[in-house]
């Protein structure tokens, strides 16, 4: 009984011994032939990133952006929101490439439809989600371009830099927090968010309005829409403002932020953010037009 | 499979048709049909009559339009619609009531026709005959079957199983003769030898009055169906009657039958018989709160307040009202909206009817797949779309959704499920379209 058993274990022991032996030395060449070779750069490069993975150099992810920068061996054309030109920089330094100056970007809120200029004429009372209420009608308001105000964007927003106005029932954009990472840019149903030059000290100049309607269409629903009355165009002296389906738009890259448009317009629709109060003189001029 | 059974408050099935004064003014849309909108043929300030055709739609997939009234053009102009949005209209000034010439204006029944198929077809076409189902597809699209393909069965739906709605129901009762000839040349123009009416059991006068019609007609048939919502969809009709299942993404024909609506039956016989093109339609008015539940015969371009203030009004504790039924319909955000050729009813909620309950969490009782009539799991759609997993979405058929609202019905914790699968429906076919370039 001992002998045979004895046996037993001798013939397992040598025969899984065998088959371990054979296996081990099938997954070394399988390994061998199958290795990956990554490029230990990426991960230098990730380390360098922000690390946020919020999409907004349009790609996947950090990791995405790095494996990007590496295979092309250059940073043109390459820029990271959160992170803005500081760490393209330094990614820039660490490879021994050049990283080109990025200008940093905010968004923008195109519609200036509160509750108060554009005074609700239905309720709504479906889900509170911006995409839903597009499918469904125009807004409560009525202007089929303007803010739906169900705070689809804040959602998106990975940041905390937007938050929803109780009182005019539009989003906030936060100057301090925005990253420029376009998440809300991408939500919005009706691309009212833009991204826009930062301008110095923030200061930034646009046509707070994306409807294209015919003036007095637009007028009916919303107090402040711009009707395309071309004011701002023979205002300006740059060419940035373009007038185009009864609509006009700055050219962030065009606009020299003098101020000369927003006391023009007749509805109030250019908004000038972040600049020092305007002299009671111009103030002046602006009601007496 | 699936279906269900919400209340039918039919308030206005015994009130007979109410034919409407044209109004002071209408607008009509120049898109009341699926595919691509018509083109215009009137300008500002021409002169148009009754039964004139002041749009074209000459695209495959179009329709034309006519001037439901006589009088002046004021202007082409963006108008709000059923959508809640601001589509192109023709706004005519009403003067009169002048016909245009040739269109018979007598109610004389008249059975006889020697046209062929093709020229049955041609005057479908004229008279802008679209699906009055609700669907709004071009007609004659449906006439001329594709080559290749056999048509063996005409299926005429009168099955109306949106609650509320009497507008087929009545149509069938009061024009029970002309929908019968309707349906011979619609069958002729096919060159089919059988045709069979889908009818709800809920409807037993209209079941027995059309039975003793068809009994004079050849290869006209009337079939009686469960009382179940949606049973009067395509697919399920044609389940229903012909035990034949259409293909995820096919059209009828495709196992050789053709589905026309009752409404539409009635129209062909009206254009080809008498020349009259499709310029007023069956509309009902209904609502717990309406003084006078009724079913009006009303031009197209009518506003929506005119009907409601020949239903006796707008009552005071009104919440909503909708365009269309309490299932597939749309709440209106203006009561100057027109009716169009698609619009089967006006529903009025009371202010305590109308809000939806609030959402809760999803208790996976599974009750939205057992009553999801296409077969599709309306929870996991919802949540794909919500995740925007399109690819995942075209995967699990979510295109096949017909939006009829029972997933939405049935779910004990409200979740806005059709509304989540509207969504994802319009992205994944954003992204198929792409994909095809």
């Amino acid at each position: 009984m001992n002998e045979l058993f004895n046996e037993i274990t001798v013939l397992s022991v040598v025969s899984l011994g065998a088959i371990g032996g054979v296996a081990a030395i099938v997954l070394f060449l399988v390994a061998q032939k199958f290795k990956v070779i990554e490029d230990p750069r990426i991960d230098e490069v990730e380390e360098l990133l922000p690390g946020a993975n919020c999409g907004g150099c349009g790609l996947a992810g950090c990791r995405a952006l790095a494996e990007a920068i590496v295979k092309a061996e250059s940073l043109d054309g390459f820029s990271c929101p959160p992170g803005g030109s500081e760490v393209m920089q330094d990614i820039g330094k660490a490879m021994g490439w050049e990283a080109g100056e990025s200008t940093p970007m905010i968004a923008v809120l195109r519609c200036n439809g509160s509750r108060e200029f554009a005074p609700p004429k239905v309720k709504y009372e479906g889900a509170m989600t911006c995409a839903f209420a597009h499918n469904l009608f125009a807004g409560e308001g009525g202007c089929p371009f303007g803010c739906l105000g169900c705070g689809d964007c804040v959602e998106a927003c990975d940041f905390d830099a937007m938050y929803m106005d109780k009182n005019t029932n539009l989003p906030v954009i936060l100057d301090d927090k925005c990253v420029a990472c376009q998440a809300c840019v991408k939500e919005c149903p009706r691309n009212i968010i833009e991204m826009r030059k930062k301008g110095k000290k923030n200061r930034r100049i646009f046509v707070s309005c994306i409807n294209e309607e015919k003036g007095g269409v637009a007028r009916k629903s919303c107090k402040v829409a711009c009707i395309g009355c071309g004011k701002c165009l023979k205002e300006c002296k740059f060419d940035a403002i373009t007038l185009e389906n009864n609509l006009a738009y700055i050219d962030y890259e065009k606009c020299t932020l003098c101020r000369k448009c927003p006391p023009v317009c007749p509805t109030n629709a250019i908004h000038e953010l972040n600049f020092p109060v305007r002299k009671k003189k111009v103030e002046k001029e602006a009601t007496t037009e | 499979m699936g279906g269900v059974h919400p209340p039918e408050n039919k308030l206005a099935e015994k009130q007979t048709i109410e034919r409407l004064d044209p109004p002071k003014s209408v607008a009509i849309p120049l898109a009341q049909h699926l595919g691509v909108p018509a083109e215009p043929v009137v300008a500002r300030g021409d002169q148009v009559k009754t039964g004139q055709r002041i749009a074209k739609g000459e695209a495959f997939i179009s329709a034309h339009i006519h001037s439901s009234v006589s009088g002046k053009v004021k202007k082409v102009d963006a108008v709000v619609d059923a959508s809640g949005y601001r589509k192109k209209a023709i706004i005519i000034d009403v003067e009169g009531d002048e016909w245009e010439e040739g269109i018979e204006l007598d109610e004389g029944l008249q059975k006889q026709c020697d046209l062929d198929a093709k020229e049955i077809m041609t005057k479908v076409q004229e008279a802008g005959i679209v699906g009055m189902g609700g669907a709004t597809f071009p007609s004659h699209v449906k006439l001329n079957v594709p080559k290749g393909k056999k048509a063996e069965y005409l299926i005429i739906n009168g099955v109306e199983c949106e609650p509320c709605l009497t507008a087929d129901h009545r149509l069938m009762m009061e024009k029970g003769e002309e929908i019968m000839v309707g349906i011979e040349l619609q069958m002729k123009a096919l060159g089919v030898k059988q045709a069979i009416i889908g009818i709800e059991q809920n409807k037993p006068d209209a079941i027995q009055h059309l039975t003793r019609l068809a009994a004079d007609y050849d290869g006209i048939s009337v079939q009686a169906l469960e009382v179940k919502y949606p049973q009067g969809a395509e697919k399920q009709l044609i389940k229903a009657l012909i035990n034949r299942e259409v293909p995820s993404g096919k059209l009828p024909i495709e196992v050789g039958c053709v589905v026309h609506n009752v409404g539409t039956a009635f129209a062909v016989y009206e254009a080809v018989q008498k020349n009259k093109p499709l310029i007023e339609r069956v509309v009902t008015v209904s609502g717990t709160s309406v003084k006078k539940p009724s079913n009006f015969m009303a031009r197209i371009g009518t506003p929506v307040s005119a009907l409601i203030e020949a239903a006796g009004g707008l009552p005071e504790d009104t919440g909503k009202v909708i365009n269309g039924g309490p299932m597939m319909g749309k709440a209106l955000n203006d009561l100057e909206v027109p009716v169009t050729k698609g619009t089967s009813g006006i529903l009025i909620f009371t202010e305590n009817e109308s809000p939806r309950p609030p959402e809760q969490n999803c208790i996976r009782c599974a009750r939205c797949l057992t009553i999801c009539p296409m077969g599709l799991e309306p929870y996991l759609l919802a949540q794909l779309a919500e995740k925007q997993r399109l690819e995942e979405c075209e995967d699990e058929r979510i295109m096949d959704c017909m939006e009829c609202g029972s997933c939405l019905y049935i779910c004990p914790s409200a979740k806005p499920l059709l509304d989540h699968i509207r969504v994802g429906k319009t992205r994944v076919g954003k992204m198929i379209r792409e994909r095809s370039g």
